[in-house]
């Protein structure tokens, strides 16, 4: 059943081609759609009926107040929460068409081609080239690991700061750079989506810019969706961006629900909402 | 200004602001006290290890490496300690290739895969509980189970009973050190390795366990010298108190561990304990000291195991 899936998603560039086939040219078509999407755990609501589109070889950016399940719906897209016991995912969520909490789709095969930055850098407690290798390797990589190891850290422009100390400790780097250590591992399996939940708010302002930078030239190969604290970040890197907002429920719960999806220069200069005002102009949040 | 005492200057008035005493005389006291604490405890253990070296230094001196080597025997200036230690060393074969799996699978199951139901919680407290149980009790049951009920397996009295008593008795132990272990390892690291595709297994095999294993190891080298130094459960399960026996000579290694009698140091130092001649208290002495060695040694042991595996 991964074998298919492996093979239409093998480089980015592949599945450009098939999906342009399907799509009109002007429009880049949907990586994601996800439609009433609600999130559970246990008892709680922490999602109520979203429903976006994520484009591709776009950035998506996430922002919102914190508790208004931004994170959570990202972790839907690569069934992260799948890890959380007592959570329940409901609604829709298509990628490519398919999908992923259908019956016979596996979550580790997911992980493959849909990959994760997490808020605080996590390298493993391997040395450089074990943190990129461990992904490929695990996944039945047979070409060249070296070389692989090489691109994956130049495209998370790493590599020249690394190339000579791949033996050593991933511990051994620097905040920023341990971060573009874990993009770099992100890249590693040729995935097809880079979910990014607040890469940079564990960083410094310089470590923050090239983080954004980096997204800017990721984002011809890779479909990115960035969940942010920061709205300026939002403003400076997102193509789309989807407001969050979190109410109270009829329980007393805090529930996020989407407010507002548009292109980014709208939502920053002339929101439907005035929720959205309110949050991108500081008036709340 | 026509003031006749100068005012004072910024400098003098933050001088006299934070000046002091210095001296913290509630905190001095407190030190003072917890130092004494450390002297009362150390001074206990330095009293009782020159207690037992002044009285059984004349074992050594004129004994020598006969006292380690010689069997038990009737005559206290004859009597030596090797049926203990070759003893005490099997048990604990016995405890790490019995208990140590088991303790660590266990651990595996319970913390990466087992789901925090009631019935996980109600195991995971139960295991604590038995972890306290007192090891006379492990004792009955080595000498019901394994001593009567399971002769057919373990030739009733023999090495075999002994140290599957002595690894049931850890195992609780065993398995909630390794559990402390595997819960201290970051949970971001398991969300790492899930997102880059690994399976449950392979996060176990390539991230958890590598990180969780200096504290697994070197809580189970503890957990065994605690079994080392068992002497009440050994007794029950068929270790022999006796100042005398003997497997015929020759007996091979495989009969001496599953047929023949045995015995372990705490059980030798217990049994010339109370003799009544004066001459054993000399050699009862040198036995605890020889008991002791052995215990630092395998603490050693642990330290190192934690440097090496945890340097990597």
């Amino acid at each position: 059943m991964s074998e298919p899936m492996n093979r239409l998603v093998t480089t980015p560039a592949a599945v450009g081609d098939s999906a342009s086939n399907v799509a009109s040219a002007a429009e880049p078509s949907a990586v994601f759609s996800v439609t009433d999407l609600n999130v559970f755990y246990g008892d709680f609501h922490a999602v109520k009926d979203v429903g976006v589109d994520v484009k591709e070889h776009e950035i998506t950016a996430f922002i919102g107040p914190s508790g208004c399940g931004k994170s959570t719906v990202l972790r839907c897209f690569n069934r992260m929460n799948d890890l959380i016991e007592t959570a329940r995912v409901e609604g829709s969520v298509r990628y490519h068409g398919v999908d992923l909490y259908g019956n016979d789709v596996d979550p580790v095969q997911v992980r493959r081609h849909i990959g994760m930055v997490f808020q605080k850098p996590n390298p493993f407690p391997k040395s450089i080239y074990d943190n990129i290798a461990f992904g490929p390797r695990i996944a039945g990589f047979k070409g060249n690991m070296d070389d692989l190891v090489e691109s994956s850290l130049d495209r998370a422009a790493l590599w020249d700061e690394v190339k000579d100390i791949l033996n050593q400790s991933a511990f051994a780097l620097s905040g920023g750079q341990q971060q573009r250590l874990c993009i770099a591992r992100a890249i590693a399996t040729s995935p097809d989506v880079l979910l990014m939940d607040e890469p940079a708010s564990a960083l410094d302002p310089i470590a923050t810019l090239r983080i954004e930078e980096l997204m800017h030239e990721l984002k011809s190969d890779y479909t990115i969706i960035i969940v942010t604290h920061n709205m300026q970040q939002a403003a400076r890197v997102s193509d789309r961006t989807a407001f969050f907002n979190v109410s109270l429920n009829e329980k007393g719960q805090r529930t996020g629900h989407l407010v507002e999806f548009d292109e980014t220069g709208t939502i920053f200069t002339n929101p439907a909402e005035t929720a959205t005002e309110d949050y991108i102009t500081g008036r709340f949040g | 200004m026509a003031t006749r005492t100068k005012a004072p200057t910024t400098t003098e008035l933050v001088q006299a602001a934070i000046s002091g005493r210095k001296t913290d005389v509630v905190g001095t006291l407190v030190a003072l006290g917890l130092l004494v604490t450390i002297f009362v405890s150390l001074g206990v253990l330095v009293t009782l290890l020159a207690d037992m070296l002044i009285k059984g230094w004349s074992v050594f001196a004129e004994r020598g490496l006969d006292f380690v080597t010689s069997p038990l025997s009737p005559d206290p200036a004859k009597a030596g300690l090797s049926q203990g230690i070759f003893g005490s060393v099997m048990l604990m074969v016995f405890v790490v290739v019995v208990a140590f799996p088991l303790g660590v699978g266990a651990a595996i199951y319970l913390e990466e895969y087992a789901h925090d139901t009631r019935l996980t919680r109600f195991i995971v407290a139960n295991m604590r509980n038995l972890a306290g149980v007192p090891s006379i009790v492990y004792g009955l049951l080595g000498f019901t189970v394994f001593v009567q009920l399971l002769s057919g397996v373990t030739n009733g009295r023999t090495l075999v009973s002994g140290g599957l008593t002595l690894a049931v008795l850890v195992l609780p132990i065993m398995m909630i050190t390794a559990s402390e272990a595997l819960r201290a390892v970051p949970e971001a690291l398991r969300q790492a390795s899930f997102g880059v595709g690994a399976t449950k297994w392979e996060t176990i095999r390539h991230q958890i366990l590598p990180v969780a294993l200096p504290a697994i190891l070197t809580g189970s080298v503890l957990t065994v010298a605690r079994a080392f130094g068992e002497s009440a459960p050994l007794l029950l399960a068929g270790a022999v108190l006796s100042n005398f026996f003997s497997a015929p000579a020759g007996t091979g290694f495989a009969t001496l561990v599953t047929e023949a009698d045995y015995t372990a140091l705490p059980i030798v130092v217990f049994n010339w304990a109370r003799q009544p001649q004066k001459e054993f208290i000399a050699i009862t002495a040198a036995g605890i000291v020889v008991l002791l060695v052995m215990l630092l040694l395998i603490n050693g042991a642990a330290i190192y195991i934690r440097d090496r595996t945890s340097r990597k």
